[in-house]
């Protein structure tokens, strides 16, 4: 168990100029210990550079890693005490589960009967108390996950466990199987453990506090909660939920925000906003209906209407921006084509401006 | 109604006559021949008798035979000893990636472009005591070398050339097979605080089952088929200590002109092959559908 | 816009050439009759009929191996159905292979033609046909799939995004009456497959091409509209509009595999007046079934709530797992009916092993008989 400090960058050459070169642009981070933590992002954002970074698989073109305090950059992850479950089961084929379990205590010449004991312990915790004698390579493919896990969780000071995106090849109905087990495991050992992911599900149901990271940067982290209701960036923003939230731009001037043509308002928070450009952002699911020519409504073209079974969602556009409406039950008072209106300025409306959260 | 299948179209069958003329010239017709041989003893063009079996029969209490063939299998099962551990020690020795991987590799595979017979008198010279490196160096460690006098001197020299040429292409199988290990076993495997040996035992070799398997087979077939080095090195001799099964039957055939036994030998040797062959391959489909299941990457 | 069909000398062949320049495909009837595939002993597919609307889409739903990729094959003359017809207009098909059929197919592993640059892959199609003016048609449809900044790259160099709309543009280019997508967007980043799924619903109301599409997941079907076809283990278990086949399914075997999360289903017995969940449970119904019979019920996700109405029926269990995606939670909770996975909007925490109770009506309830046909469905009001 530890707590791990990032203060660190990594660039792909010797002499980085630009933002560009940056694989992971200056940041500094915190992961305390016991926490559960989620780097969430899409493909090349440098979250797995970064878990390769804490594992120390990789070292930091700059910056350093610190485990508990203790400068740890330089070390192996042998070193660190860390372990690593990667994105395709790893085991070893000619061993069987409890010899595959128990192959990092041997490793560090642990007496055999403290491995058996442990061994249990952790098959136990696992399920897979009756296969420990059964051949590791003729396993399903979440079984072996588990193997790999296990050889993580069976050193008893273990430091951190890191994942890198586990649950990739196995099959969607017993993904939640394991998602469960995770978190199981994650409240009775209380370890450090650290997922990366593309998906915003297994990183809102698994962490504590998530990482949202695109190209780079990590832009927010907090807990699910947090980051739906209040993302501090716009691609957080449309990053998380499904359909992401829906951005219009606009001015600001003293009597409100205007968008395409529209007063729509000042945040009922009261808060100043700065002048000029800005952004409103407004969650499908809190946009409201309201009757026609209502002040501070935004009139739009509806362009479709989906029924995705447990809700309905609306496509339609004003100005040429796309805008997309959550609604619940299935009648609706409007139909494809028609002009309707929608408040977009509420409590739960946030404004950006270059992309930060203003209010 | 039933659904039509693919078009057939039997003038494809013209397209491929060339070339089952050629097979049938210069394999399916001496095969024929051979078999004919076989069951007739053959005093001369014109006088051929039907003997059935007697041919076979007597290979089976041929002593000489017996000798060569057993000669043969120790030579085989020697050759396969030194080159597959040698030759995994080469491939993990190899660079895994940038222009020494390209360099080594070629440098690696010379031996392997060597024509046969010329390899087998490199290594002639190469052993003789006057003019050769070897013979030379040996002689002047106080070692009594002579290839063509002694018999364990000969056996040995035809062992090391053998080793030579051959140990690069195993390297080379085991090379590829190390290539396709993904880096997260490694990974895996030094998190979990292996030693270098403990990564070789659990991790290489098994993932390098497959390619070793053929190693084994190819290199197995080819030196149980072995003429043109031992022949070019020690003509067989001194004596037959390095007669090998091939030549035994070259020089049954074409040297005594016993046409009958050396057709009959030579249909056996290809059973034998055959049967090797016919028991590796099953095992090694056996070994990569294992490894199949075992891997999900 | 000639088609040309000629009847060649050797019995059955039939060549069917669409050869246009103006026209990107008159809309295709595409009907199956009958068609199974054996391999060897094994029933790959089970004899199903079924007629594609032309130019809608028409959705393949199905967990892996159900058999959607044979269809599919099958459709686009990949592979030659066991027993059958492939009717296009009327003309049966089955054993004109690939190359003479105007088909276009996408698959889930980016395929494009490496050595060439963006452009030439989009224009391969069009260049094929020998169309005069290509290139106008090629930056359009780049455009279409923002891809035209890359298009003198080769599709190495390209993210998996970027590739499959590389795969995309040069299967719209051909603008073949039959487009065939295999689970196009599994290999893709969850929010990159909400984006493309929506710009694909776009381009492919604009063409008139008849559309199938093949996919694992439920959501999938229902953002893509159109038609589904919800198969199971080499069978079609039941066709027809999409959102129709999701709140009518016709068998508990298409209520399962028709919704993410699955359906939580549950055996109970007719009684007067109702169903008996278990002694504990009795839901009041107006059923069209004897009493005594054993039924199974089926309650949606969406259908459990946190906050009672009127006529509920409440059920407390203790939490297994809370799945959150942000816009909705999924709560998985141990009950005395058995496991249930209950959806709720928004974000919610809950611990592990806390006690929750769920509420619904019984008027949400899916009714099944004996041997799984559907017997009651819950009302929709308002539905357009």
């Amino acid at each position: 168990m530890a707590r791990i400090e990032l203060n660190l960058a990594h660039a792909y050459r010797p002499n980085p100029q630009t933002e560009v070169d940056y694989a992971l642009l200056p940041l500094k981070m915190t992961f305390e210990d016991g926490g559960a933590y989620a780097l969430l992002g899409p493909s090349g954002c440098g979250k797995t550079t970064m878990l390769n970074i804490m594992s120390g698989l990789l070292v930091p073109s700059q910056g350093s890693v610190r485990f508990d305090g203790k400068d740890v950059t330089a070390d192996t992850p042998q070193q660190r005490n860390i372990a690593q479950v990667f994105q395709f089961p790893v085991i070893y084929d000619t061993m069987t589960v409890a010899e595959n379990l128990g192959f990092p205590l041997r490793n560090r010449k642990v007496a055999p009967d403290q491995i058996k004991k442990r061994v249990g312990e952790i098959a136990e915790m696992l399920e897979m108390s009756g296969q420990l004698n059964q051949r590791a390579s003729g396993l399903s493919a979440d079984e072996k996950q588990k193997i790999s896990l296990g050889r993580g969780l069976v050193r008893p000071d273990v430091s951190a466990v890191l994942f890198d995106e586990p649950l990739t090849v196995i099959d969607p109905h017993l993904k939640w199987q394991l998602r469960r087990k995770l978190k199981q495991i994650h409240r009775e050992l209380k370890l450090t453990l650290i997922y990366v992911t593309h998906d915003q599900v297994e990183a809102l149901t698994f962490a504590q506090q998530v990482v949202v990271m695109t190209r780079g940067r990590a832009v927010q982290m907090g807990p699910a909660a947090d980051l739906f209701e209040r993302p501090s960036h716009t691609f957080v923003g449309h990053f998380i939920g499904s359909p992401g939230m829906n951005f219009l731009p606009g001015q600001v001037d003293d009597s409100g925000v205007h968008l395409c043509g529209v007063n729509v308002g000042l945040p009922i928070s009261g808060v100043p906003l700065p002048g000029g450009d800005i952004t409103l952002g407004i969650r499908p699911e809190y946009v409201q209906i309201v009757l026609p020519q209502t002040p501070g409504a935004l009139p739009m073209t509806v362009g479709q209407i989906r029924d995705v079974g447990t809700h309905l969602i609306v496509s339609a556009t004003i100005s040429g921006h796309a805008f997309k409406v959550r609604l619940q039950s299935t009648a609706v008072p409007f139909a494809v084509g028609e002009q309707v209106w929608f408040r977009v300025m509420g409590d739960k409306t946030c404004l950006y401006k270059n992309e930060e959260i203003v209010e | 109604m039933n659904a039509s299948n693919k078009p057939v179209n039997q003038k494809a069958w013209f397209l491929i006559l060339p070339v089952l003329v050629c097979v049938a010239f210069s394999a399916i017709l001496p095969l024929m021949t051979v078999v004919n041989y076989s069951v007739q003893d053959i005093i001369s063009p014109e006088r051929r008798v039907f003997v059935g079996t007697e041919w076979f029969a007597a290979i089976m209490r041929d002593e000489e035979l017996h000798a060569a063939l057993w000669r043969q299998l120790t030579f085989s099962f020697a050759v396969l000893a030194l080159e597959i551990p040698l030759g995994i020690l080469l491939a993990l020795s190899m660079p895994a990636q940038g222009w020494k991987a390209s360099a080594v590799l070629v440098i690696v595979s010379l031996s392997l472009l060597i024509p046969w017979n010329v390899v087998g008198t490199i290594w002639q010279i190469f052993g003789r005591t006057d003019i050769g490196l070897l013979g030379a160096a040996l002689q002047g460690m106080g070692v009594d070398y002579s290839y063509t006098g002694n018999a364990t001197h000969a056996w040995l020299t035809v062992l090391v050339m053998d080793v030579w040429h051959w140990t690069p292409l195993v390297g080379l199988l085991g090379y590829a097979g190390l290539r396709s290990i993904p880096d997260a076993y490694y990974q895996a495997a030094s998190i979990d605080g292996a030693s270098k040996f403990a990564v070789f035992r659990y991790v290489q070799l098994p993932k390098m089952r497959g390619v070793l398997v053929i190693a084994v087979l190819l290199r197995f077939m080819d030196s149980f088929m072995i003429y043109t080095e031992p022949f070019v090195l020690t003509g067989g001799g001194p004596g037959n200590s390095t007669t090998f099964l091939s030549q035994f039957l070259t020089q049954k055939a074409v040297g005594q002109f016993d046409l009958g036994p050396a057709a009959a030998f030579s249909l056996i040797y290809f059973l034998i092959i055959l049967l090797m062959c016919f028991i590796l391959f099953n095992w090694m489909q056996r070994v990569g559908t294992q490894a199949k299941e075992g891997d999900h990457a | 816009m000639k088609r040309i069909i000629t009847n060649n000398n050797s019995h059955k062949r039939t060549y069917l050439r669409v050869s246009s320049a103006a026209n990107q495909g008159e809309e295709m009837e595409l009907k199956l009759a009958g068609i199974s595939k054996k391999v060897g002993a094994q029933p790959w597919l089970y004899p199903l009929d079924m007629e594609l609307r032309p130019g809608a889409v028409t959705v393949l739903l199905g967990a892996t191996q159900a058999g959607k990729t044979s269809l599919m094959r099958i459709m686009a003359g990949l592979d030659v159905p066991s027993t059958g017809l492939v009717l296009i207009d009327g003309v049966n098909v089955a054993g004109v292979p690939v190359r003479e059929r105007n088909v276009s197919m996408v698959y889930q592993q980016f395929i494009n033609y490496p050595s060439m640059t963006v452009f030439d892959n989009i224009a391969s199609p069009l260049k094929l046909r020998g169309e005069p003016n290509y290139k106008q048609r090629v930056t359009e449809l780049a455009e279409k799939l923002h891809i035209d900044m890359f298009l003198n790259r080769l599709p190495a160099e390209l993210s998996g995004g970027q590739q499959q709309r590389v795969a995309l543009a040069r299967a719209l280019a051909k603008g073949a009456p039959l487009m065939l997508l295999d689970e196009p967007l599994v290999n893709l980043d969850y929010k990159l497959r909400e984006e493309l799924r929506d710009e694909l619903t776009a381009l492919f109301a604009l063409g008139n091409s008849t559309v199938v599409y093949a996919t694992t997941e439920p959501g999938e079907a229902l953002l893509l509209g159109g038609y589904t076809a919800v198969m199971d283990a080499g069978e079609l278990l039941q066709y027809g509009p999409t959102a129709e086949v999701f709140h009518q399914p016709s068998s508990v075997r298409v209520a399962k595999a028709f919704s993410d999360p699955p359906m939580n289903l549950l055996p109970a017995k007719a009684v007067s007046g109702g169903v008996q969940l278990s002694p504990a449970f009795f839901a009041a119904l107006d059923l069209p079934a004897q009493e005594d019979t054993v039924l199974t019920v089926g309650i949606r996700s969406s259908a459990l709530r946190v906050k009672p109405q009127e006529g509920d029926i409440a059920l407390t269990g203790s939490v297994e797992l809370a799945e959150i995606s942000g816009s909705d939670t999924f709560v998985h909770l141990n009950t005395p009916l058995g496991g249930m996975v209950a959806q709720l909007t928004g974000v919610h925490y809950f611990e592990l092993g806390t006690h929750v109770t769920a509420y619904f009506h019984p008027r949400q309830l899916y009714v099944f008989d004996a041997s799984g046909m559907l017997l009651l469905s819950p009302g929709r009001e308002g539905v357009r």
